[in-house]
């Protein structure tokens, strides 16, 4: 987008390009995400929205030449993607690019741009376009992306509360060892102790498995 | 005392020294801050993040505090340049077929831009005449320092950027790989991503930043003007706390501990050995080659911090030369006053340092180091200045458009 100052804070008038689609759900829409998990979470429900003309990215590389050959009306990419760079530069100024396109819908609306750069979407979009064709496929976008981090953070926590389990059966494995104690009450020992330290069992239980490991060594 | 919290973001590149060594050494905590450093991979990231309040202040190129304040960017936050994180930092690799080439033309390989220069533009002329496609060259960001001094070099040197030669804009860490695959032929970056493809053998440096612009900005501290006006005191230990670190990161001695803290997986997570030539100045220019380059990067030295209005308008000249923006000015006040010496200032009063007098300085008018009048003794400036010979006087934008515009017609 070539700027002519004073007047770049100024929003281009909606439908000053002329840019004609019939069907909300006839926009072409670019996913960029390297992560094709989340990829596909957002194709699956933009398919759902009824939307057909969505085109999803993986690569890095020759995401140019994909854009200027799709023109697409609405580019959603992470956040963090590293391509962002390039498809800001690309969009701003390239004179390969035709069509000016310009990032989020409304820059005024500024709860709407935050709740997507925390969510770690961002957007880019031709300009002209009116917000409400855009603010729903943005509304998607940044609830997936959002389901999408909490899926990994519950991915997470089963993880480490698997570990968790695994560490705090070796210590009572120990405690009944070395104290000749029923497993029930190896258990009790440990929440008791947790209790009067004021500490997680886990911790009490990773300390005792790690000092047991010392003392054997 | 509850400490003042402060988000930071950094990309992970030796030129974010200064910065991280502030948090990692102790020097912010040490003025009571509670600095948490957000890396990010992207500078779009970073300009969004500050935007939306997520960030305070943060690693930056040059020119983008300028161009936010012009409202370049979509979304343009209103942005403050209070320091400079160092002077110089980059070089232009080109691959190993390109080096040959520039070889067979004239280039000695030593890192003179002139020379340099004068042969690529003999190899540009030769593919034009065989009907070969441009050569191609990556940049990091449109708004950078790393685009702007390319093709200055570029267009001083006879090649015109828009049309001789191909510019694309790729990640830092990606670029040797690009070479590589002969994806592109040359790019500009900071350190340590042209030593990268030198020890990997699939690229040289052909020229550098300190040699095409000598002590020339290229990272600044961006921060979000609502902080810089709301929190005037958590700003100023931040800046004090930058400046002491900028000292300790300049000082010789400090070399094996800097490249330690900067290696380390929180920040740049790369082999130490690839963090040294731009330290220690010894740049590997072709694999055995080691050429010392004076002032190739520079953190404490010659004013290193502060934040020159002359460096903001050069950089200006250069958005009006590309066509990035339409000059005026008005414009040109708000690419000035995006840099702010005053702020600058008023934090490092109290050290009792030598701080510069003038807000602005004729860039390339320095020919040997000189001491300038400041607020303390022993403050040094120089050599500075461009390597095609002329000053840059920020009185005098205009004309100096001129000579710019002249140059661009004068390209073959």
């Amino acid at each position: 987008m070539r700027v002519e100052m004073p007047d770049a804070r100024a929003r281009p008038a909606a439908g000053q390009l002329g840019h004609q689609v019939s069907d909300d759900l006839d926009l072409s829409i670019l996913v960029i995400d390297e992560n094709a998990i989340r990829a596909s979470l957002i194709e699956q429900g933009l398919r759902m929205a009824g939307h057909t003309r969505v085109t999803m990215v993986h690569e890095l590389l020759g995401v140019a030449r994909i854009i200027e050959r799709m023109a697409p009306d609405v580019i959603v990419i992470d956040v963090e993607n590293p391509n962002r760079d390039m498809l800001d530069s690309l969009f701003l100024l390239s004179r390969s690019v035709k069509r000016p396109i310009a990032m989020f819908v409304d820059r005024s609306d500024r709860a709407a741009i935050e709740a997507a750069v925390e969510a770690g979407v961002s957007a880019y979009v031709v300009d002209g376009l009116k917000q409400e064709r855009i603010k729903p496929i943005l509304d998607m976008a940044i609830s997936r992306f959002n389901a999408f981090s909490r899926m990994e953070r519950e991915l997470e926590e089963a993880k480490s509360e698997l570990e968790n389990r695994k560490v705090i059966d070796r210590a009572k494995c120990i405690l009944m060892r070395s104290r000749g104690l029923s497993e029930e009450a190896a258990y009790k020992l440990l929440r008791t102790t947790a209790m009067n330290q004021n500490r997680k069992i886990i911790d009490i239980a990773q300390s005792l498995v790690m000092t047991a490991g010392l003392l054997e060594a | 005392m509850p400490k003042s919290q402060i988000a930071i973001g950094f990309v992970p590149l030796l030129d974010s020294a200064v910065l991280v060594s502030a948090v990692a050494g102790g020097f912010t905590a040490d003025e009571g801050l509670d600095v948490r450093l957000v890396r990010e991979s992207a500078w779009s990231s970073i300009r969004d993040r500050l935007a939306v309040g997520h960030l305070h202040a943060a690693h930056m190129l040059a020119p983008m505090p300028i161009a936010a304040n012009l409202g370049l960017f979509p979304l343009s936050p209103s942005l403050v340049a209070p320091f400079a994180l160092g002077l110089g930092g980059n070089a232009v690799t080109v691959s190993n077929a390109l080096a040959e080439q520039m070889r067979a033309e004239g280039d000695r390989g030593d890192l003179d831009p002139v020379t340099a220069g004068a042969a690529l533009r003999e190899v540009v002329r030769a593919r034009r005449a065989a009907r070969a496609a441009p050569l191609r060259f990556g940049v990091v960001y449109h708004f950078s320092g790393h685009n702007y001094e390319l093709r200055f070099w570029l267009a001083a040197c006879g090649i015109d950027p828009d049309h001789d030669v191909e510019f694309v804009i790729l990640p830092p860490p990606y670029m040797p790989d690009a070479l590589a695959a002969g994806r592109i032929d040359g790019y500009c970056v900071g350190e340590p991503w042209n030593s990268s493809a030198v020890m990997r053998g699939v690229g040289r440096i052909a020229t550098v930043k300190a040699r095409i612009w000598r002590s020339s900005p290229e990272k600044v501290l961006g921060v979000a003007r609502d902080f810089a006006e709301t929190r005037p005191e958590a700003l100023d230990a931040l800046l004090r706390a930058l400046y002491r670190a900028a000292q300790w990161c300049g000082a010789p001695e400090n070399r094996e501990a800097l490249a330690s803290i900067l290696a380390a997986p929180a920040h740049l997570g790369l082999p130490r050995e690839l963090l040294l030539p731009a330290l220690s100045g010894e740049i590997l220019a072709a694999p055995g080659r080691v050429v010392p380059v004076e002032d190739f990067f520079v953190t404490a030295a010659k004013a290193a911090t502060f934040p020159w209005q002359s460096h903001a308008l050069w950089f200006y000249s250069q958005m009006v030369r590309w066509g990035d923006c339409s000059h005026s000015a008005h414009n040109a006040a708000i690419a000035r006053d995006s840099y702010r010496p005053d702020l600058y200032r008023r934090a490092l009063r109290s050290l009792g340092a030598p701080l510069p007098g003038a807000n602005l300085k004729v860039e390339g008018a320095l020919i040997r180091a000189t001491a300038v009048g400041a607020s303390a003794a022993g403050l040094v400036l120089g050599p500075d200045g461009f390597f095609d010979g002329h000053a840059f006087d920020p009185d005098r934008l205009d004309a100096y458009l001129a000579t710019q515009r002249r140059a661009r017609e004068v390209a073959i």
